[in-house]
Order: C-alpha cells, then sequence, then structure tokens
C-alpha cells in the first residue's frame, strides 16, 4: 500500500466528507469494508508472547490493546521510539525565547520604568517568567502533541462497533490486525492469532 | 477457584453494577486499628505487595469504578449540603467584599496584608504535594505513588483554585485584576516584569495550568473505563433510570430524563477522547507523562520558590532572609502531604475496599515524609532565628526575638508557639513506629500540621508587618467577621470540590495500579 493511499485512508477516517476511502481489499459478504482481526487475551504474558509472534510474522499495521501500559511492549511489537520528545524540546525553546522577547519588548522598549534605579532590560528579573513559560509550552506539547501522534481524538473506530473489545479497558487483552496490511489475509492471518493462544478470534467490519 | 466462563463472570459482574455493588471486602482488613495489614514488612529482601486481597485487575475496576458509579450515598448527599452550603457563604463574602471594598476585611495602614495573603500562601502550600507525589515520586520510580496519586493531584487543582481566589480579590477594585496580564491596552501600560508579585502570577497560573494537564492526562484511561462500563450496561438493558437523590428515603425515578449511563456514556465518552487502550498510544502516552513529570518537578519547586520571592525580595525585617525559598518548598511539602492524609484517612475508613488499594505502608510512608520534611522546616526555623541573632541585624533580632517568641512582649506569641508546637513537635511522633503505623495517630497529627502550616504563614506576614522600623508604624491586626467566614468559606469550596471528584471521577488511577500489580508482569516467574 502505497504512502499516498494510507494518507487518503487516514485523511477519510477524520473526515470522511472531504474524500473518499479507498477501495477496500477485503469485503464481508454484506459488502461492508473489513478493518481487521482481532483476538483476545487474558493474561499478560500470554498476549506479550502472542505479539512477539505477530511482530515476528511481518505485520506492520496491527496494536496490541491492553487496560495498561505493558512493560516492554514496544520491544515485543517492534515499535519505533516515538518523536514526542523532540515536539516537547521544540515547544520548550519557543516558550523561552516568547519570554524572554515578551519580557525584552515591554519592559526594555515599550514602556520603560524606573524600577531600583536598574537597567531596563536586565537580564536578571526576566529569569522566572523565563522558565514558567518554557515549562508551560512544553507541558501543552506533550499533553497535544501525544494526542496528536496518537490521533486522538477520534470518537469512532471501527474497534468500538464489537463489543467485546469494551472489555479491554478492565482485564482482557486484545491484538488487533488491519485488513490494509501487506500480509493480511483472513486465513493466514486467524491461524496465526490461534497459534498463539488468542480466543474469540472475530473479524471487525466497518460500516460505512 | 473454580473456572467460570469469562463471559458469565463479567455479566455476573455487571448485573450486581447495578446498585453500584462492589467485590465482597476482605474479611481481615483493619480500619482505624493499629493492626499491621500484612504490608508493614520490615526486611528489606521483601517487597510489600501494594494492593491487597488477592485482587484481580477486574477487581481493581470494580472497586474504583464501583464507587463512582453508585447512587448517591446519604452520607454524601449529607456532606456535600453541609459543604456547599459553606462554599455558597464564601462566595457571598467574596461578593460582599467587591460590592463594598476592601474595608470589610480588617487590613489597615501597617498591616496590609493579613488573613488573605496567609490563605493564598497557606492553600497554594497545600498544592504542592500532588505534583510533588505525581512528578518527583514518579521519576524516582516509588510504584506505591500509584495509589495516592490521582486523589493528591485533585486536591492540588482544588488547593490552586482556593489560593487564586485570595490575590484576585484583595486587589481591591477586581474588575481591574486583568491588569496583572501583559495584555495590550490603550493606556500603553505594561505590567513592571522586575516584580516578584508578577512572577507569581506567571508561576501560579503556570503551575495551575499545568497540574490541570497532568490530572487531566492520567485520567484519560480512567475516563474511557468508565465509559466502557457504561456503554456495556447501556446495551445489556442493566442501567438505571434517572432518580433525583433524596436526603432521607427512597430517591424520586424520573423515567422521562435520560440514564445515568447514557449521560456517563456521553460526558465520560468525550472527555476521554475515544482512547482505545492501545498499545502504541500507551508508549507515547507514557513517555510524555515521564516529560512531564520531569518539567513539573523543577517546576514544583519553583512555585514557591517564587511565592516566597514576594516577601524575601523586600526589606522588611523578618521577610528579608535568603532561606526563604528552600523553607517555602519544604514547608509547602509537609503541609500538602498533611492534607493528603487528613482526606485520604476518613475516606479509607468509609470506603472499606479502598483499604486494599490504600494500604498502611502507603500512610506510613506518607509519615515518614511528614517527619522529614517536618524536620527541615523545624530546622528552617532556628537557621532563621540564628542568622537574625548572628547576622546582628538590630531589626531582624527584634522581629524574632521581641515581636514572636518572647511571650512577655511580642503580641502574637501565641500564634508562634502554636506554629511551633504544631510543625515541630508533633511529627516528632512519628520516629516511634506504632505512632506512624497507626491511622488514627497520623490523622491528628496531619491535623496540628495543618493548622500549623496555616499559623506559619499568618506568624511570618502580620508578625512582620505589625511592627516595622518605627514605633509610630506599629499597629495590630484584628479580623473581621468578613475576613473569617472568607477562609472558612475557602475550606467549603475546596471540601465541596473534592467530594464532586470523589464521587463521579476515578479516585485511584486505575491503569497505574494495575501496572503495579504482580499480574501485569510479562514473564510466567513471578
Amino acid at each position: 500500500m502505497s504512502a499516498m493511499t494510507n494518507l487518503i485512508s487516514g485523511i477519510a477516517d477524520y473526515a470522511p466528507m472531504l474524500v473518499r476511502k479507498p477501495a477496500p481489499k477485503f469485503v464481508s459478504r454484506e459488502g461492508n469494508r473489513i478493518y481487521g482481526i482481532v483476538a483476545e487475551f487474558g493474561e499478560t504474558p500470554a498476549v506479550y508472547k502472542a505479539a512477539q509472534a505477530v511482530r515476528d510474522a511481518g505485520y506492520r499495521r496491527w496494536d496490541v490493546h491492553s487496560p495498561f501500559p505493558v512493560h516492554g511492549m514496544e520491544e515485543a511489537m517492534g515499535m519505533k521510539t516515538t518523536k514526542l520528545p523532540l515536539i516537547a524540546g521544540g515547544a520548550a525553546i519557543c516558550g523561552v525565547l516568547f519570554a524572554i522577547f515578551l519580557q525584552w519588548i515591554t519592559s526594555g522598549v515599550l514602556y520603560p520604568m524606573v524600577t531600583q534605579g536598574k537597567p531596563y532590560a536586565a537580564w536578571e528579573p526576566f529569569l522566572p517568567i523565563t522558565f514558567e513559560l518554557g515549562v508551560l509550552f512544553t507541558a501543552f506539547a506533550c499533553l497535544f502533541g501525544m494526542l496528536a501522534l496518537n490521533g486522538l481524538p477520534r470518537f469512532h473506530h471501527p474497534l468500538f462497533s464489537h463489543e467485546r473489545f469494551y472489555r479491554v479497558s478492565n482485564d482482557r487483552f486484545m491484538i488487533a490486525i488491519e485488513a490494509e496490511d501487506a500480509n493480511f489475509d483472513p486465513d493466514k492471518t486467524r491461524a496465526l492469532l490461534e497459534q498463539a493462544g488468542g480466543d474469540h478470534i472475530t473479524i471487525i467490519e466497518e460500516e460505512d | 477457584m473454580t473456572a467460570r466462563d469469562p463471559d458469565q463472570q463479567n455479566d455476573a459482574r455487571l448485573t450486581g453494577l447495578d446498585a453500584g455493588s462492589q467485590p465482597a471486602p476482605r474479611p481481615n482488613r483493619t480500619i482505624g486499628g493499629g493492626k499491621d495489614d500484612g504490608t508493614l514488612i520490615e526486611d528489606p529482601g521483601k517487597r510489600a505487595p501494594l494492593v491487597l486481597g488477592d485482587r484481580s485487575f477486574g477487581d481493581v475496576t470494580d472497586i474504583v469504578c464501583g464507587y463512582a458509579e453508585a447512587p448517591m450515598p446519604k452520607p454524601w448527599l449529607a456532606m456535600f449540603t453541609i459543604t456547599s452550603t459553606i462554599a455558597a457563604l464564601g462566595t457571598g463574602m467574596i461578593l460582599y467584599l467587591i460590592i463594598t471594598g476592601v474595608g470589610v476585611w480588617g487590613l489597615n495602614n501597617q498591616v496590609d496584608w493579613a488573613w488573605d495573603i496567609t490563605n493564598f500562601v497557606f492553600w497554594i502550600g497545600i498544592g504542592h504535594a500532588g505534583t510533588l507525589i505525581s512528578a518527583i515520586l514518579c521519576l524516582l520510580k516509588q510504584n506505591w505513588r500509584t495509589a495516592v496519586n490521582r486523589s493528591a493531584e485533585a486536591m492540588t487543582i482544588f488547593a490552586v483554585v482556593c489560593a487564586g481566589i485570595f490575590p484576585g480579590v484583595h486587589v481591591g477594585r477586581v474588575w481591574f485584576a486583568w491588569m496583572l496580564f501583559p495584555i495590550p491596552n490603550s493606556n500603553a501600560i505594561w505590567p513592571n516584569f522586575r516584580s516578584p508579585l508578577l512572577w507569581d502570577v506567571f508561576a501560579v497560573s503556570t503551575y495551575a495550568t499545568v497540574s490541570l494537564l497532568f490530572w487531566y492526562m492520567g485520567m484519560i484511561p480512567d475516563v474511557a473505563t468508565l465509559r466502557d462500563r457504561a456503554q456495556l450496561r447501556l446495551n445489556r438493558g442493566l442501567s438505571r433510570p434517572f432518580a433525583i437523590p433524596m436526603p432521607v428515603g427512597k430517591d424520586i425515578v424520573v423515567p422521562f430524563l435520560p440514564r445515568p449511563d447514557t449521560l456517563r456514556a456521553l460526558i465520560y465518552g468525550f472527555a476521554s477522547l475515544g482512547w482505545r487502550f492501545s498499545s502504541r498510544h500507551w508508549h507515547r502516552y507514557e513517555k510524555a507523562y515521564l516529560m512531564l513529570a520531569g518539567i513539573s518537578t523543577p517546576l514544583v519547586l519553583s512555585v514557591h520558590s517564587i511565592v516566597s520571592f514576594d516577601f524575601a525580595t523586600s526589606i522588611l525585617p523578618g521577610w528579608h532572609t535568603t532561606i526563604f525559598p528552600p523553607y517555602f518548598v519544604a514547608g509547602a511539602v509537609f503541609g500538602g502531604f498533611a492534607m493528603v492524609l487528613l482526606l485520604l484517612i476518613p475516606i479509607r475508613a468509609i470506603l472499606p475496599n479502598f483499604s486494599d488499594l490504600l494500604t498502611l505502608r502507603h500512610l506510613e510512608n506518607m509519615a515518614k515524609i511528614i517527619l522529614v520534611t517536618g524536620t527541615m522546616v523545624g530546622f528552617a526555623y532556628s537557621m532563621e532565628f540564628f542568622i537574625a541573632w548572628y547576622g546582628a541585624n538590630q531589626f531582624e533580632f527584634e522581629a524574632f526575638a521581641n515581636n514572636r517568641v518572647n511571650p512577655n512582649v511580642a503580641p502574637y506569641w501565641w500564634a508562634y508557639w502554636t506554629m511551633i508546637i504544631c510543625n515541630v513537635v508533633f511529627p516528632q511522633l512519628f520516629w516511634m513506629r506504632a505512632m506512624r503505623q497507626n491511622p488514627v495517630v497520623i490523622w491528628i497529627v496531619a491535623l496540628a500540621v495543618t493548622i500549623g502550616m496555616w499559623f506559619e504563614r499568618f506568624v511570618i506576614i502580620v508578625t512582620s508587618l505589625h511592627r516595622a522600623f518605627i514605633p509610630g508604624e506599629w499597629h495590630m491586626f484584628f479580623p473581621t467577621w468578613v475576613d473569617i467566614l472568607t477562609f472558612v468559606g475557602s475550606c467549603g469550596i475546596f471540601a465541596t470540590l473534592f467530594l464532586l471528584f470523589l464521587k463521579f471521577l476515578p479516585v485511584f488511577a486505575i491503569a497505574e495500579v494495575k501496572v503495579v500489580m504482580p499480574q501485569s508482569h510479562t514473564s510466567d516467574d513471578h
């Protein structure tokens, strides 16, 4: 699947009024687009091993859903480290520069005011606010950068149509492999998940 | 344990949830008593369990969500009625002040900061425990923090709300409060960035914002859990109809209003932003959490340092000292932990299953922090006094010896000695193991510390101001009824917000508690 199709498909997830999704690879008997296949696991070690198996089978568009962040799952899934720290660092620099500019332009240029005979634009008294604004910008970047990279908020998702998925927030683990993955094959993928010990293996359809 | 179909088990549990039911409490739990609950192991080779009673992941979810989903309990309603009345009284006092002017307070020419700024520093200090627990203890990998961080962060935000009221209204003409912020205006006047009071505006508003973001981010997965449970109950026809809670007797059912679960699915659904518990999301979430913890750690230390600059950068004897920043930070952590304990110990007794998640070990750990920070505060008191003598500044020495300590000449000696007894003497009880393992004793000490910390700010502010350099400037401060009721009202606002939090939001960080349970390990050999 090319990068362009991926992009169009991603835009269609959030703004279906703008673009149509590319033609699906698999459809159900009723003609619905197939989102993917999910398998449930009851224990942390089981889902951890299953994730390693799915990674080794060469899948790329898949995910593990767990009620809490499982330690070491990044490695078991073969995930790349997130770029979030770069975003946060950039925001920190912006915050610091903005604070310095704001204080310099107001105290030094726009409204110079004699205070205890000190220079108008001395840098020392600007330090506390420079620090605070740096922290403020970083904090916003952390939360909103995390949400943006995660593609949230997204209130509608094919997985929410699967009732058993709601138990992931309680005590179950779920592996979902998307139909858009190049390796996806309804029978082979199901066999892989069965072999990995998953139960309640279900095909998820998208309702258009 | 007999093997049951997980579907059946889940259905049974959800059916039980109809009445806001809880998993069965452990038979041997200890509430209020000083007995060991199995977590007070002194053997360094053994790790004390963080969750008691052989709880499963599902049990933890049920315990925390059960209370948030249950119909409003009668004691909660009674408490809420009282606290919201007090909060309304406080709001009325603020309105009265705005309508009439700051003259309704006991401030005078000499003591122009008194209860208002005392209350401000008191509340902002209390607000420091939440971020300390979530940020510093997170960086130090203290897993026990998972049981207390959510409620401590909530407490932080509510305390900052209370703190924000006082500097906001004590400026007199509150409709000019926007002048605190650097907003372009037609007079071409800008705030003075060389004033610590302006640093304070930035520090406190940054702190409030970052704490709120931190709290909200931590809650996204847990609110998603509440959303999913509400949706499941709706799907299976298990949800209750809307009922107007009554303080006595049966609740009045209103069938034509939307069911509470419909509202939950909507509101919690909106607040959880469509969180799907995806591992790819968790990875970025954990990174974001770690970075927030990293930047909140210096932030929490900076905020009370900057609050202390309000005083330390002046030339007033008793304020003009370099020890203020570390001394204020230690005091803030001290007072904040005391407030956490003051709130959590009764909750642990009232909601029995919470004592499985919040064990005696947690209380003991916090008691140890109280002891450490209390001793630091005591050291700061003595060092302040020592420097007043050693520095050979006559005015500074007088400010301590004859304005605070000496009962024969200092009018506010009782405030000073209340502070010393509550803040320095009481926490020393925690050197004894039996004392720091007894929730009742911890609660009493926490109460003493909270009182003592209010008096500390009163001593710093009022006793330094009431006698400045020349006797012609000397003036006593007497609070008016408006002063007193505004402070009481701010306590009401705090308590009301906390009660709302207890009822409607996940009081424990469900996902984080699950991480520290042994079942979360990825290998079988645990």
